[in-house]
């Protein structure tokens, strides 16, 4: 697996877990609490409406009952001998007007031929023959009859409510006319919502009042549900019945029973709600219907607002697990490549170390034999001095040849000194450097290096710049970074490597200059970067110039670097100088730090 | 004066054979020992040895131990210690110890000569303030 794929594993995991992690409470909370709600509101809205319709269904019954109540009544209280004068009966509707507010349209007395014997209201009807008319049929079936809604001889919609008297041996119906109009208002006035609505049908199909929309098509499919649930057929009363019997006692209306009916149980219409509730004994149905999305529209709002919240709050969560998890992956990433440099560093400065051990082991080995020719040849010179030799013609010959044998003697010895200079700092150890004799060092070091690659040293340092705190080897390898990065800038055409050394405030710069290729600037920003390198592959590790900058960074200094391609390079550093109260702390240390560079 | 007696310590061989002849051909006593128990052994033989040649690097008892040990047990002589540049410290540790000097391999046979001469110049005036309190003691002892 590369570095890039396994990077984009960790990112992708990250993303999975973070908003695994956020996502799944919301969910959760989401659906348990969203729920809960949508349950206990429906079930609120469902209750409130029950309840309005159910007081309604009450209301209607009342009417209907107060009405009968009121002919009940009348009836027992006069004899058809007073109620047939239709001036009395006048006078009764009037009163029965007053009272009830104009629900009673006209009043009439019947006979057991279906005679109207006796009649008082608008409309002239005296002496009428309701031998056929069905609400009479019924009426003499029963003690007492509420009719459907029905157009009659008036040819206007109005029911009859009448009530049967046997009286002396002949039977009587007493009966009333309710006003639709103040009737369909007992209904009408149920208005919720935008499409909320209610009506009263007969069983057979007859609207008892005016619905306010047109629903007939649903009318069918209704009753054909009411007839399949059974609905009123439990409160009907007995069919026979006594006319003495106390009327509301007789009336076994269900007082609660509402069946409320949600779109999802029944094949009516799928977007309504109706709540059906049984009147007159079953023989009317007082129906609410209310679109759904109308009855729960705040539960809908309130589930649209939540959802867009969920919908935001989830693209908040992936935007933020997105970025989260990137930023956390470029920082292990960075990490990663971090720990790799120091190990890096840790590797250069071991093999350096070891380089060292080596360079010190082979110049003390050499640096023995070189004495014993030194000595040698100076044996020899002294012996030279002998009058025999001092004769010799090739005495001088031989002298030259002594002193070219010494003389090359001091060259190794030179050698083995520098060497050996190099191979000591291997010490981590922060000490105080004079960082121009560091400087002069490392060019005598890499003098012979440079002459091989046409270049030349140019060195002008500032003489007593203070000493910085640094750790030699350290030192040594930043300086050796450079210059062998400056001579393989020039490695083509040879050139002039440039080192300046001068104090600035607190701190001492240091310049290393060539005058080679040059850096293009796309290069120029990522030259620190690690492993980033422009030499052939197998011939730089690209950590040369990150592990300096690393060393720098550490010491609080800093790197800058100027470049223009085709005329050169000059790498600023800048080394704080070591402060004065150091100094001091640092004094009993003095003799080591000074004889570090003794030379 | 009486001639200079110099004891030549290193474990190269070589190296202490031509440098006892080079001190010889000047005129100076030269006695050689090619390890630090010699050296020691050489002192105890020849107690009048001025000054000693001592290389720091040897197998075994190094030159740091033997200087110790000479000064510990001849007090009296200088010793010269002969180092190679990475034993600087050593050398310099040496001097800490009571070594006169010290000097790097190659070295200037005309800067030893000098630095013996200046080594034996010392212990000349040491042991003559060693006499001259004696000498004192002597005379106060009679005094009393």
């Amino acid at each position: 697996m590369t570095k890039e794929q396994y990077y984009s594993l960790l990112t992708r995991r990250m993303i999975l877990i973070v908003m695994l992690v956020s996502f799944a409470p919301l969910v959760l909370i989401m659906g348990l609490t969203g729920y809960n709600f949508h349950t206990s509101y429906k079930n609120k809205v469902i209750d409130h409406l029950e309840e309005i319709v159910r007081k309604h269904k009450q209301h209607v019954d009342d009417f209907l009952m107060e009405k009968l109540a009121d002919l009940n009544v009348l009836a027992s209280s006069f004899s058809p001998e007073v109620l047939s004068q239709e001036k009395f009966l006048q006078e009764l509707l009037g009163h029965l007007r007053k009272g009830g507010g104009g629900t009673f349209s006209d009043l009439g007395l019947v006979d057991e031929q279906g005679i109207q014997v006796a009649y008082a209201g608008p409309f002239n009807l005296g002496r009428a023959n309701y031998m056929a008319a069905e609400w009479f049929i019924e009426s003499k079936r029963s003690s007492y009859y509420i009719s459907d809604v029905f157009l009659g001889l008036r040819g206007i919609p109005h029911f009859v409510i009448a009530v049967k008297k046997d009286w002396q041996g002949r039977q009587w119906i007493f009966r009333a006319t309710i006003d639709f109009d103040s009737f369909n208002r007992l209904v009408e006035n149920i208005h919720i919502g935008k499409t909320g609505m209610a009506f009263i049908i007969s069983k057979a199909g007859a609207f008892q009042t005016k619905p306010r929309m047109d629903i007939r098509a649903e009318k069918d499919m209704l009753l054909d549900f009411i007839r399949k649930q059974k609905i009123g057929t439990e409160g009907k009363p007995p069919k026979e019945d006594r006319l003495d019997a106390p009327i509301l006692a007789q009336n076994n209306f269900a007082a609660g029973d509402v069946l409320v009916v949600s779109p999802d149980q029944q094949p009516l219409n799928q977007h309504m709600i109706y709540f059906i509730s049984p009147l007159k004994n079953g023989e009317w149905f007082l129906i609410y219907r209310q679109d759904e999305g109308d009855a729960f529209s705040d539960l809908y709002r309130a589930r649209t607002l939540a959802f867009g919240i969920f919908l935001l709050g989830g693209l908040v969560i992936t935007v933020t697990a997105f970025l989260l998890s990137k930023r956390m992956v470029n920082r292990i990433a960075r990490a990663d490549r971090e720990k790799e440099m120091m190990n890096e560093q840790v590797i250069e400065t071991g093999k350096l170390a070891s380089l060292g051990e080596l360079a010190a082991g082979i110049a003390h080995e050499i640096n023995n034999p070189v004495a014993i020719m030194v000595e040698e040849a100076g044996w020899i010179q002294d012996m030279l001095e002998a009058d025999e030799f001092k004769q010799s013609e090739d005495y001088e010959e031989m002298q030259r040849a002594v002193n070219q044998i010494r003389t090359q003697g001091g060259r190794c010895k030179e050698i083995t000194h520098k060497l050996l200079s190099f191979a000591r700092r291997t010490d981590p150890a922060v000490k105080e450097v004079q960082l121009n004799s560091m400087v002069n060092e490392m060019a005598d070091f890499s003098e012979q290096r440079a002459k091989y690659s046409n270049v030349v040293f140019q060195l002008d340092l500032a003489p007593d710049i203070p000493p910085i705190a640094a750790s030699p080897s350290e030192i040594q390898q930043v300086l050796l970074n450079f210059v062998n990065n400056a001579i393989d800038a020039m490695n083509e055409k040879g050139g002039v490597l440039t080192m300046t050394t001068r104090r600035e405030n607190d701190f001492i710069v240091l310049n290393v200059s060539d005058t080679g290729q040059g850096i293009p600037q796309a290069n120029l920003q990522r030259i620190f970067d690690p492993f980033f390198t422009t030499k052939p592959v197998g011939k730089g590790t690209g950590l040369g110039l990150s592990i300096c900058y690393g060393i720098i960074e550490k010491m609080g200094g800093r790197i800058s670097v100027n470049s223009a391609v085709g005329v050169g390079t000059t790498f600023h550093i800048h080394l704080p100088v070591v402060r004065e109260e150091d100094d001091e702390e640092e004094e009993p240390q003095a003799d080591s730090a000074t004889y570090t560079y003794f030379d | 004066m009486n001639k200079t007696l110099v004891l030549l310590v290193d474990d190269e061989v070589p190296f202490v054979e031509t440098m006892s002849k080079r001190l010889t051909k000047r005129e100076l006593d030269v006695l050689t020992a090619f390890s630090g128990p010699e050296a020691l052994k050489q002192l105890d033989e020849h107690p009048d040895v001025d000054v000693a040649v001592l290389g720091v690097k040897m197998p075994g008892m190094d030159g740091i131990e033997t200087l110790r040990e000479i000064k510990r047990l001849h007090p009296s002589v200088e010793v010269v210690m002969l180092t190679g540049y990475g034993t600087i410290e050593s050398a310099i540790d040496g001097m800490k110890q009571g070594a006169f000097d010290f000097m790097v391999k190659p070295c200037d046979m005309d800067l030893l000569m000098n630095k013996i001469k200046e080594a034996k110049n010392k212990k000349t005036q040491h042991e003559q303030k060693i006499i001259e309190a004696k000498n004192l003691e002597i005379i106060l002892r009679k005094g009393n």
